[in-house]
C-alpha cells in the first residue's frame, strides 16, 4: 500500500526533520528550485495527476491554482488546518505526525501561485500538541533554510506563519476562515468575488486543506501519472478516511481512491457490539446517510458514493451498527449545526434552530406525526438558501435520515421511545 | 499606551502580543485580537473582562466592538469566571456512539455540576462543548485543559480527574 501523509506515522519519531529527510522529504522543493520548474508547469502536474481537495468540496486543486491572476500584486496561500467536521481526525495526524509534509506542500502551493506569504490556519482546540509539533517543525524548516528569505540562496522568498483559531466550525469554510485570519467574527462571505480574485486582506488566495496539501510534495517529486495509477479513473490517488463510531479498531486509513467500503470496515475490526451493520455516514456529518447494505456494497471513491446517494466529503467514516437510534443520532447533529451556525442567513440561524427543536420534542415523547413533515418543509427551506454550505450540511442528514429510516422515526413518535433502545 | 491597564499587559504579555503582531501586514491590526485575547485569557484565569477587551482595543488601536465581537463570536472564550480548569467533554456523532453520554454524565454527577457550570470550590468548569473535537478514533474522548484524554472509560476519567484535585 503506497502511502503519502501517514507515511512517517510508523517511525521512530514521525514529526522530526530527520525522519522526514530520510523519506524523499523537501526532495520535490529542491527539485523544483534546482531545475527552476515554472510555476504553470507545476500547476499543470498538479491538474494531470487529478488532485481533489480532501477537505469536503472535492474540488480539483490543479484548477483551483490555476484561478490565481498572473499579477505582481501580494498573494497569499493558506492552509486549512480547522478540522472540525464531526467524524473526521486526519489532518489533526498529520499535523502531529508528518507536519513537515505540509510545510513542503505549502512551499509549492505558495511557489505555483506566487504567495510570498501562506498561512496555516489551526483550530484553537489544536493548541496544545499540535500546535507546538507543527511550530516546532517550522522552525526547523526555517533554520535549514527551505522557508523565509532567500530560500536555499536562490533569492526566493516564502514565509509561513502558523494562526490560531478560538472554537468555531463555521472557519472551516474558506471564506469564513478568511475573515478569522482578518481578526473578525467568522462569518462567510458572498462569493464572488471568489477567494483566487479577492481574498485575504482583499489579494487573490487559495485556500486549500492540510491534506491536500500535504499530498503535493509527492506528487511532484513521483510525477502525476504516479499518482493517478494509485487511484482509479475521476478518483485519482489515494484518501485517508476515519473509521469511526460502532468498529473494533476506530483508526485512519490511507487507501487508493475506489477501496471497497467493506473492505475499510475489515480493516477497522469490523462491525463492533456482535451486531450488525445499520448505517453508515460516508463523509463527514455533513452528508447524507447510507444504508448499511447499500454501503457494503460501494466503493469509496467520489462517483461510487455519489450512486449510493451521498458524498465522499472530508473522508469522515461513521459507522453504525443496530443498536444505534437513528432519531438520537440525528437530533444530535442537528443539535451541531444549530450550534455551529454563525447566523448570518435567516434560514439557517431560524431553520437549524428548529429542526433541532422539533427532533426534541419527538425524543421527549411528544411528536406527532406532521413534526416529520415538518422537518422535511424546513430543511427544504434552508437547502440552497444561504451564503455556504452550513446550513445545507445541517438539511442533508435531516432528509437522508428521513428517507432510509422514516419507520424508526414513525416508531419513535407512536410509541413515544425508541425502536432499539429498550 | 494611556487607559491600558498594566495588570494584563506586563513586558512578558506585550512581547508576546508584538510577535502576534509581526505575522500579519501591518496595517492589519485586527487579526492580531483572536490570538492575543487567548494569552489574556489564560493569564486571567480562563475569562475576559470588560477592562481586558477595552485594554487590547487599545493597545492593538483597534475600535473596542471589533475586540468585543470576537470575544463573543468563538466559544473558546469565556466573558465570565469560570474554573481554573475547562473539561470538554466530546459529545458529537462519533463519541456519542461510543458512549460519551455516559461519561458525560458521570463527569456531572461526581462534579455535582452540569454542562455550562463550574464547580463551588473553583476547580473545574465543564464546558457546554457542541463541536466535534476531531479525535474521533480515540472515542470516548475529552480534553482538559485542551489536552486530549481519549478512549475514555469511567475508571480513567476518574483517575485522570484526580490528578487536577
Amino acid at each position: 500500500m503506497t502511502l503519502i501523509c501517514t507515511e512517517t506515522y510508523s517511525k521512530q519519531e514521525p514529526a522530526s526533520l530527520e525522519t522526514y529527510l530520510t523519506l524523499e522529504g523537501y526532495q520535490a522543493w529542491q527539485k523544483i528550485l534546482n531545475n527552476k520548474i515554472s510555476k504553470s508547469e507545476i500547476i499543470n502536474q498538479i491538474k494531470e495527476s487529478g488532485l481533489r481537495g480532501k477537505g469536503g468540496a472535492g474540488f480539483l486543486t490543479g484548477l483551483k491554482w490555476s484561478f490565481i491572476p498572473i499579477s505582481d500584486e501580494q498573494k497569499y496561500l493558506v492552509c486549512n488546518s480547522d478540522e472540525s467536521e464531526p467524524g473526521t481526525c486526519k489532518d489533526r495526524d498529520i499535523l502531529r505526525y508528518n507536519p513537515h509534509a505540509i510545510i513542503e506542500g505549502m512551499l509549492i502551493a505558495s511557489y505555483a501561485i506566487g504567495a510570498s506569504v501562506a498561512y496555516n490556519y489551526l483550530r484553537g482546540e489544536f493548541l496544545d500538541e499540535q500546535w507546538k509539533v507543527f511550530n516546532k517543525a517550522l522552525e526547523e524548516a526555517y533554520q535549514k533554510g527551505y522557508v523565509g528569505n532567500n530560500i536555499l540562496s536562490t533569492g526566493l522568498t516564502i514565509n509561513i506563519f502558523p494562526v490560531l483559531g478560538a472554537g468555531a466550525y463555521i472557519v472551516g469554510e474558506e471564506t469564513a476562515m478568511l475573515e478569522a485570519i482578518e481578526g473578525k467574527r467568522g462569518m462567510p462571505r458572498i462569493k464572488p468575488p471568489f477567494p483566487a480574485i479577492k481574498g485575504l486582506f482583499a489579494k487573490p488566495t487559495i485556500i486549500n486543506n492540510t491534506e491536500t496539501l500535504a499530498t503535493v510534495p509527492k506528487i511532484i517529486l513521483k510525477g502525476a501519472e504516479w499518482y493517478k495509477s494509485l487511484g482509479i479513473n475521476n478518483g485519482e490517488g489515494v484518501k485517508i478516511f476515519c473509521m469511526s463510531g460502532s468498529v473494533q479498531k476506530p483508526n485512519n486509513f490511507e487507501v487508493p481512491l475506489g477501496t471497497p467500503f467493506s473492505n475499510l470496515l475489515e480493516m477497522s475490526g469490523g462491525v463492533s457490539n456482535n451486531s450488525k451493520l445499520k448505517a453508515v455516514i460516508p463523509g463527514g456529518s455533513s452528508v447524507p446517510v447510507v444504508k448499511g447494505e447499500l454501503m457494503l456494497d460501494t466503493n469509496m471513491d467520489y462517483d461510487s458514493i455519489l450512486k449510493a446517494n451521498s458524498m465522499l466529503g472530508s473522508g469522515g467514516v461513521i459507522v453504525m451498527d443496530e443498536t444505534i437510534c437513528m432519531v438520537k443520532v440525528l437530533q444530535r447533529i442537528s443539535r451541531f449545526y444549530y450550534g455551529e451556525s454563525c447566523g448570518q442567513c435567516t434560514p439557517c440561524r431560524e431553520g437549524t434552530g428548529w429542526l433541532y427543536k422539533i427532533l426534541t420534542n419527538i425524543i421527549d415523547g411528544n411528536g406527532t406525526i406532521n413534526d416529520l413533515h415538518e422537518l422535511e418543509r424546513i430543511a427544504g427551506l434552508i437547502e440552497g438558501h444561504c451564503i455556504c454550505a452550513l446550513g445545507d450540511a445541517a438539511a442533508l442528514p435531516v432528509k437522508s435520515f428521513l428517507n432510509n429510516f422514516w419507520d424508526e422515526f414513525e416508531y419513535y413518535i407512536d410509541n413515544k421511545k425508541s425502536m432499539v433502545v429498550g | 499606551m494611556n487607559d491600558i491597564n498594566n495588570n494584563f499587559f506586563n513586558n512578558e504579555t506585550c512581547s508576546m502580543i508584538e510577535n502576534i503582531k509581526k505575522k500579519f501586514p501591518e496595517d492589519r491590526k485586527k487579526s492580531s485580537i483572536i490570538e492575543s485575547l487567548l494569552i489574556l485569557q489564560k493569564n486571567n484565569n480562563g475569562y475576559l473582562t470588560k477592562d481586558i477587551i477595552t485594554s487590547l482595543a487599545k493597545y492593538l488601536k483597534v475600535e473596542e466592538i471589533d475586540v468585543y465581537e470576537v470575544a463573543t463570536f468563538y466559544s473558546m472564550f469565556n466573558t465570565k469566571p469560570v474554573g481554573i480548569n475547562t473539561i470538554s467533554v466530546c459529545t458529537n456523532v462519533s463519541c456519542m456512539l461510543r458512549n460519551a453520554d455516559n461519561i458525560l454524565n458521570h463527569i456531572e454527577n461526581k462534579l455535582g455540576i452540569k454542562v455550562g457550570e463550574t464547580t463551588k470550590d473553583q476547580k473545574f468548569f465543564l464546558k457546554d462543548e457542541i463541536e466535534c473535537l476531531a479525535a474521533c478514533n480515540g472515542a470516548p474522548m475529552m480534553q482538559v485543559n485542551h489536552k486530549n484524554y481519549e478512549n475514555l472509560t469511567i475508571e480513567k476519567v476518574d483517575k485522570i480527574l484526580e490528578e487536577f484535585e
